[in-house]
């Protein structure tokens, strides 16, 4: 237990200086005893708005969306056996896209294009899995291949109706297709979702440990494997269905914040999955403060400050792992 | 060789047991039991089943037809963490997409005496330690699986199977990989697990091997034949000939058959 408090406790303290940064920064800048004193609730109404209602859930959500990114990801990585496994890699960010344009285009308001995102993420999840499965069993390879042609699907379905849409509605939907946390809305559901995946998932890790070295050893030591596949496929989905409803797709961080602590911490599952849901949320907290910060009061698509971000540290870290 | 915990009355039993090969004809089917302290021996030419057939008596496949039965109760009546603390398995072939370390690879033998919440004892990690130290891999722990050798990573396995400590072994192909000296290595501890009270199965190409360590043997024959019983018995050369296809000339040495190829 004792080597996991230290890698935990440094991500926990990185996770918290990045929330700070997050909260002090932003097109109005606030002295420190203002922003300290509109979280206790004190300090003039306009600073409490801003800091209590805008800012702070918003930061918030940007954790959570991250931490579930990661998290899925990792989880994907491990029932695929597939280094190059990502939340979305089976589909689901797709669905979820198409929901979200249909509605949009629809002219719906930010609730029903979440509501449609959601509904579009559990269509695909369930239009993969159904294929997949076909007649007997489903292996890792079939699930992933049937994913990527749906995940091509949905693909073509999103430039078409790109290409015919009104241009007055297409920066909208571009932005959404991007990743965009600015119409998160409140945080507290995602953060409870995803304290609860990590409290499930965490005595799951030494089954998981087990299942990365195939299924057949997994069996041989006692795991139930068609029961745990079938609870990693729902979690992970579940996960990024939330995920993407709460700020679009967002890519990158699912595939690359799990590759980066194992390159660092090596491969217990036990350590990565808290750990991706502490580094996970904070590399989208800083890229969302960067994104809604660098042309203030313009906002940039987030998913292109993860890439920006995220690419540098992963090369470094797979140079420097050599 | 530090004590193991043990079942105290292990035997595996096929009953009337036919393994499930795609476009295959049942062939015989198998009825033996392997007692505490016996070696049994599969030998059978490329593709006969061998590896299907330690599947299905581990509880991996389903057979075609017939039962297995582990400490007299049907296979698949047990959980699968139930079979793990009783029967442990060498796989001839192993994945390693998430490559962990060789400490950490031994101590996941331990998986099925743990509840989810715990972690490994520091008993668990003596009991790795040791097993790693037996297989000659112990200046090898620190090391990624996916650096090691064939050989290096075959005594891994072996050291895995070894921390589980199960009743029943069953191994396939444990000599792979392995240089002579490791190879009578593995063999003497595959022996001296039987005579401290466990049972061994396994599956070789080796004959002379099956003859020096295995006290039972069973010949797959390609055309679905199959025969058991005591090495003495089945050490016959015609039978090995016509088992692999194969004319043989054998010597005698410490009062024992050993079989080379004819030319």
């Amino acid at each position: 237990m004792i080597p996991m408090i230290r890698p935990l406790g440094a991500l926990a303290l990185a996770a918290l200086a990045a929330l700070a940064l997050s909260v002090a920064l932003g097109s109005v800048t606030l002295p420190p005893e203002e922003i300290l004193a509109a979280l206790g609730g004190r300090g003039e109404a306009l600073s409490r708005t801003l800091i209590l209602e805008l800012r702070l859930p918003r930061s918030l959500a940007a954790f959570a969306v991250g931490g579930l990114l990661a998290v899925a990801g990792a989880l994907m990585q491990v029932l695929l056996r597939n280094p190059l496994a990502d939340p979305y890699v089976l589909g689901l960010s797709g669905g979820a896209s198409v929901g979200a344009l249909l509605a949009m285009l629809a002219g719906f308001g930010s609730v029903l294009v979440s509501g449609s995102a959601f509904v579009g993420a559990l269509v695909s999840t369930l239009l993969v899995f159904g294929l997949a499965h076909g007649h007997g069993g489903w292996t890792p390879a079939r699930l992933l291949l049937t994913g990527v042609v749906v995940a091509a699907g949905w693909g073509a379905v999103i430039t078409l109706m790109l290409a015919v849409s009104p241009a007055q509605r297409l920066p909208g939907m571009l932005y959404w297709l991007m990743g965009d946390l600015s119409h998160a809305g409140t945080p507290w559901p995602l953060l409870a979702l995803l304290l609860l995946v990590c409290l499930l998932v965490v005595p799951l890790g030494r089954s998981l440990n087990v299942l990365a070295r195939g299924p057949l050893q997994a069996a041989a030591l006692g795991v139930a494997v068609r029961r745990l596949e079938w609870t990693l496929y729902l979690a992970a989905s579940l996960l990024t269905a939330a995920a993407v409803t709460g700020a679009g797709s967002i890519g990158f961080v699912g595939l690359v914040v799990p590759h980066m602590l194992r390159l660092v911490l090596g491969n217990d599952q036990r350590l990565i999955l808290p750990a991706c849901a502490l580094a996970g949320g904070t590399l989208l907290l800083l890229a969302d403060t960067l994104a809604r910060t660098l042309i203030a009061p313009e906002q940039l698509p987030v998913g292109v400050i993860t890439a920006l971000l995220g690419v540098p540290t992963f090369l470094f870290l797979l140079y420097r792992g050599q | 060789m530090e004590r193991m915990p043990t079942t105290p009355t292990p035997a595996l039993e096929a009953r009337d047991l036919v393994i499930d090969v795609p476009g295959r004809d049942d062939g015989r089917a198998l009825d033996l039991c392997v007692a505490p302290g016996q070696v049994w021996g599969v030998l059978g030419p490329n593709g006969v089943g061998k590896t299907t057939l330690l599947h299905t008596l581990a509880g991996l496949r389903t057979p075609r037809r017939g039962e297995v039965r582990l400490d007299g109760r049907p296979l698949g009546a047990l959980r699968r963490r139930e079979v793990a603390r009783r029967l442990g398995l060498v796989f001839q072939e192993r994945h390693d997409g998430f490559p962990a370390a060789v400490r950490e690879t031994a101590l996941i033998g331990r998986h099925p005496y743990l509840s989810p919440w715990q972690l490994e004892s520091a008993e668990d990690r003596r009991l790795a330690e040791a097993a790693l130290e037996r297989l000659d891999v112990a200046h090898l722990a620190e090391r990624l699986v996916n650096t090691l050798s064939g050989g290096e990573r075959q005594r891994l396995a072996i050291a895995t199977v070894l921390t589980q400590a199960p009743a029943l072994w069953l191994a396939d192909e444990p000599t792979n990989h392995l240089d002579l000296h490791h190879q009578a290595a593995v063999m003497a501890l595959l022996a001296e697990q039987a005579a401290e009270g466990r049972a061994v199965l396994m599956c070789l190409h080796d004959l002379n091997l099956a003859a020096r360590w295995c006290d039972h043997l069973l010949l797959l024959y390609p055309d679905g034949e199959a025969c058991w019983g005591p090495a003495d018995a089945m050490l016959v050369p015609e039978a090995l000939e016509r088992l692999y296809g194969q004319r043989l000339a054998t010597a005698w040495v410490d009062g024992a058959p050993v079989f080379v190829p004819a030319r």
